[in-house]
């Protein structure tokens, strides 16, 4: 169990750093209430209606396949980095990777996911 | 430094030629969305049949030969040309069932058929790995086209809350499954199924509290996959909200499939350790065989039923992987098989019941069903007394083949409930029939949605049953052989 001390130690640290900003924060800070100091934004703009409205589906759309690209693109790194050890086995099946996620791309267009109106 | 790469040889490539046609051939479908054709085309179901024949040819075409690919991550065995075959012949048989209910429901045509073969796809996946790792993407690509097959009927509110309740229940058996996989990598030092086997018989560390957490999370993984008691709960409803083409798909593939993973990691991978599950795994045995057995009585819509009824087999296959060994694995494999062409049958005939869009799936619904359509009324009959276990039909021979082991294996009590529950379970089975039979039809009469590649279905589904009732020794045999080289 030894090898897991630092983690231990580290569980520590950050306990008690957290615990200690937070409770020195509330012993030390001036409370001086008022109604604006007590909105949401301080210094923004005023709060208006519930935050659970109903917003449009394409929002999530364009998300879900903004996060597919992008992960597409995180793939792409390590094997640009290893790119000479892999040769040719690994450009063929990066080829057959990008070809695969290139179908759904095609499909999206078709469906006209990418067209906001 | 130059790394190694495997090297794909030509009988390679045959035996990936399910996972390799299964890809291709909903990738063709993806894009085929570019030359639209009219709703009611059966373009999407033709690509599937050729397809789903394209992977079940490749894999018969090197059956005899064991690979292992992708540096054992992937093996070509007997246990996997079973399933994958097993997995096909589900597949083309829920299109043929799709045919003609897709489109009177009006379910897309190219997505839901991508979706299927992409299941299916995943189930091959779960039964060929034996890793860890390639066993979760087999699952996820399963399950996640899964998810999407059944809330596929949009405008269905409960088609929308089956989906939606699977959904999120399925992602945390899918979290407890990853979380188990990574407490058994930290245990064994390895997601390679051999390796972990390996390690465990030359370990002294079996009861190693880090490897039993494992085991537990991962057992609860597939139990939900499976439906198993506790983790049962998604299966009426998720059963019931789906399109019934998808209810008959899923609770036969899937079924399978998860049961395919569960032998292979508990038979091959944790084999060694049988005293530290067998026990656990027979306690949920016992509570699955009950509690679904029992639910199903109270039910009146026979698309819950049959999901209880699915939760009570799933108990009597828990009963096989229990008994282990090459015997208990076989009844397994064979109990599948059976249980696969029996259930798609039962639901099949509830794919024909009602017109257009209605759902006219509750008992009152078949009242008088077997007078109005003789044959309709004989074909869910015998489908009933198979699941109920009655000779001479398919489903006696499997229930009589696996407490048959389950009984030289040693566990009695096992036996004796899983017997007791059998004859439980004919109760409710029967109801279906003597509603058929006995009772005074509806005061509007269900309507049958005749359609031939339903019909065809159908008829391949009972002759089957009849079949393996009478003629059982040539797919047993083939089941001792599949398992041959699991353990």
């Amino acid at each position: 169990m030894r090898e897991y001390l630092p983690i231990l130690l580290f569980l520590i640290v950050a306990a008690v750093f957290a615990g200690s900003t937070i409770g020195m924060s509330s012993l030390i800070v001036p409370r001086r209430r008022n109604a604006r100091k007590d909105s949401a934004y301080e210094c923004g703009v005023d709060p208006v209606g519930n935050a659970r409205a109903r917003f449009t589906i394409k929002f999530y759309l364009v998300a879900v396949v903004f996060i597919l690209f992008d992960i597409e693109a995180v793939f792409l790194y390590p094997w640009a980095v290893t790119f000479r050890q892999l040769g040719l086995y690994g450009l063929v099946e990066m080829l057959l990777f990008i070809v695969i996620l290139l179908v759904g791309y095609v499909y999206l267009l078709k469906k006209r996911a990418f067209e906001w109106d | 430094m130059s790394v190694r790469m495997p090297v794909l040889l030509p009988v390679d490539l045959w035996a990936l030629g399910a996972v390799i046609a299964l890809s291709v051939g909903l990738m063709v479908m993806l894009l085929l969305e570019w030359a639209p054709v009219r709703p009611g085309s059966p373009r999407g179901a033709i690509l599937s049949l050729l397809t789903l024949a394209a992977a079940a040819g490749s894999v018969l075409y090197v059956r005899d030969v064991a690979r292992s690919l992708f540096g054992g991550m992937f093996v070509h065995d007997g246990f996997t040309v079973f399933f994958t075959i097993l997995f096909c012949a589900v597949a083309a048989l829920a299109v043929l069932l799709s045919w003609d209910y897709a489109r009177r429901t009006r379910i897309g045509q190219s997505e839901y058929y991508m979706l299927l073969l992409s299941a299916t796809l995943g189930m091959i996946l779960m039964a060929a790995s034996n890793d860890l790792i390639t066993i979760f993407l087999g699952l996820e690509l399963m399950s996640l086209a899964l998810y999407v097959l059944v809330g596929i009927r949009r405008a269905r509110l409960e088609s929308n809350e089956a989906a939606l309740k699977y959904f999120l229940l399925g992602a945390f058996a899918s979290g407890f499954l990853l979380y188990g996989i990574a407490l058994l990598y930290g245990a064994t030092g390895s997601t390679n199924l051999t390796r972990m086997a390996e390690f465990l018989a030359a370990s002294p560390l079996q009861n190693n509290p880090l490897l039993i957490v494992g085991g537990l999370l991962l057992l609860t993984g597939f139990a939900f996959k499976i439906a198993a008691v506790p983790f049962h709960m998604w299966t009426p409803d998720a059963y019931e909200g789906a399109p019934t083409s998808v209810t008959a798909f899923m609770s036969a593939g899937a079924k399978a499939a998860g049961f395919a993973a569960l032998l292979r990691v508990v038979l091959h991978a944790l084999g060694g350790v049988h005293a530290n599950w067998a026990p656990m795994l027979s306690a949920i045995a016992m509570l699955t065989m009950t509690v679904g057995n029992v639910t199903a009585l109270l039910q009146i819509n026979l698309k819950r039923m049959l999901a209880y009824s699915s939760i009570a087999h799933a108990g009597y296959l828990l009963v096989a992987v229990v008994a282990g060994g090459h015997e208990g694995a076989s009844a397994a494999l064979f109990y599948l098989a059976v249980y696969s062409v029996m259930n798609l049958g039962a639901f099949g005939v509830l794919t024909l019941l009602g017109r257009g869009q209605e759902e006219r799936v509750t008992l009152s619904d078949v009242a008088g069903l077997g007078f109005r359509h003789p044959l309709l009324g004989v074909t869910l009959t015998v489908f009933m007394l198979s699941l109920g276990g009655i000779p001479p039909t398919a489903g006696f021979m499997a229930k009589v083949y696996l407490f048959g082991v389950a009984l030289k294996a040693g566990w009695i009590p096992l036996v004796i409930v899983g017997v007791l529950n059998s004859v439980v379970s004919v109760f409710y089975y029967l109801r279906v029939t003597v509603a058929m039979y006995m009772e005074e039809p509806a005061l509007e009469p269900v309507g049958i949605s005749w359609a031939a590649p339903g019909v065809i279905a159908l008829m391949v589904c009972l002759a089957l049953t009849l079949w393996w009732g009478v003629q059982a020794h040539a797919l047993l045999a083939l089941a001792l052989r599949s398992v041959q080289g699991l353990m």
